[in-house]
């Protein structure tokens, strides 16, 4: 990161998490999952509209503004 | 007719077939649906009493440290059933596609039950985006089964796309109002007649459902008619009865309905022919 100088407060991103606008510190979609308690349990992520495989969450970094979804399996029809 | 010889339907009736979707043989012909019942349990009941092979379920937000998804998917393995899950609620091809992108890493299953919604009263197949998502999910490896209106020109575009089931709605979904055009849904039959038709969304009786297989249609998806029945697990037996009964009808070749009345008794030999109800013999009672 090249803003490891600046302050905490100013390396959080403005996030919107399956509708919420939240402030996270998480630099990747992988730390943004493990912020939510979804480390052992199986979800399926989207960022800005698009798929991310789990295996490519610990690369895919998040931008301020980023539109993700963190889904998992219910009842259909 | 030689005795060893056995018993065949009349050379019309066609032979029973298994329902194979993409290469897999399916036992049961009704797909049943895991939402809007009034309790996980009577939910796991009613499959059990459908004898459903196949059931469908959805993606939604897990909530943070949620557990919700985790629990409904190890109810819903412990019923030995294939998931097809859906893109309920997709308005455009791209979510729709995401949505399955997810529901194949999430289920492990390249099966998805397309659902593009053009309209949120009628909930009717935006046919424009379901072909352009069955393209695309094609292309990328997907065993598509399309939520689609009864239209032989949407067929043509999906079977173009690779889509090798076709699952047409009987009616809008939630409505149960049966089959609101069954001659479209026959018309689909003739011209594709190897490839499955499920009739999907409407089916609000048992009889909707007979007569969809009676029509020759291969199954049906069916969700509110018994999830909000009064008994879903009675309802959900019903209408494996029904489906059972409709199949049955129509690989026995049901008769062509007629304009004019064909006595069932014999007519040669009936008695007071001659007399005529109002001939010279006939008498008052």
């Amino acid at each position: 990161m090249a803003d490891t100088q600046s302050s905490a407060t100013e390396r959080l991103r403005e996030i919107t998490v399956n509708g919420r606008t939240i402030r996270s510190s998480a630099t990747t979609l992988a730390d943004l999952v493990a912020e939510h308690g979804f480390g052992d349990g199986r979800v399926a992520t989207a960022v800005n509209g698009d798929f991310v495989a789990e295996r490519a969450r610990a690369a895919a970094r998040l931008r301020d503004g980023d539109n993700v979804e963190i889904l998992s399996v219910r009842q259909g029809g | 007719m030689n005795q060893t010889e056995p018993l065949r339907p009349s050379p019309q009736a066609p032979a029973p077939q298994p329902l194979v979707f993409y290469g897999e043989t399916v036992a049961s012909r009704l797909l049943l649906g895991t939402a809007l019942y009034p309790s996980p349990h009577i939910m796991s009941e009613a499959v059990r009493a459908s004898g459903a092979g196949i059931v469908t379920v959805s993606l939604r937000r897990e909530q943070a440290r949620g557990r919700t998804g985790q629990r409904f998917l190890d109810l819903i393995r412990a019923l030995s059933v294939r998931l097809l899950p859906n893109t309920a609620g997709c308005r455009t091809a791209r979510e729709a596609v995401t949505t399955a992108e997810m529901a194949r890493e999430l289920l492990d299953t390249d099966w998805i039950k397309l659902e593009v919604i053009a309209n949120d009263d009628t909930l009717q197949p935006d046919v424009f985006g379901l072909a352009e998502a069955a393209e695309e999910l094609v292309r990328r490896g997907f065993k598509v089964f399309p939520y689609m209106t009864e239209d032989l020109s949407v067929a043509d575009r999906l079977i173009a796309a690779g889509c090798r089931v076709l699952m047409p709605w009987g009616s809008p979904i939630g409505t149960g109002r049966g089959l609101a055009n069954p001659q479209a849904i026959k018309t689909l039959r003739a011209y594709y007649p190897d490839v499955p038709i499920v009739v999907d969304a409407g089916i609000g009786a048992p009889s909707h459902a007979a007569q969809a297989l009676e029509m020759g249609c291969d199954a049906v998806l069916l969700n509110t008619a018994v999830a909000r029945a009064q008994d879903p697990v009675r309802m959900a037996a019903a209408f494996a009865a029904a489906i059972d009964a409709g199949r049955s009808a129509y690989e026995a070749g049901l008769i062509q309905p007629s304009d004019r009345a064909q006595p069932s008794t014999p007519v040669a030999g009936t008695p007071f022919f001659d007399l005529g109800p109002h001939g010279p013999g006939s008498k008052p009672l």
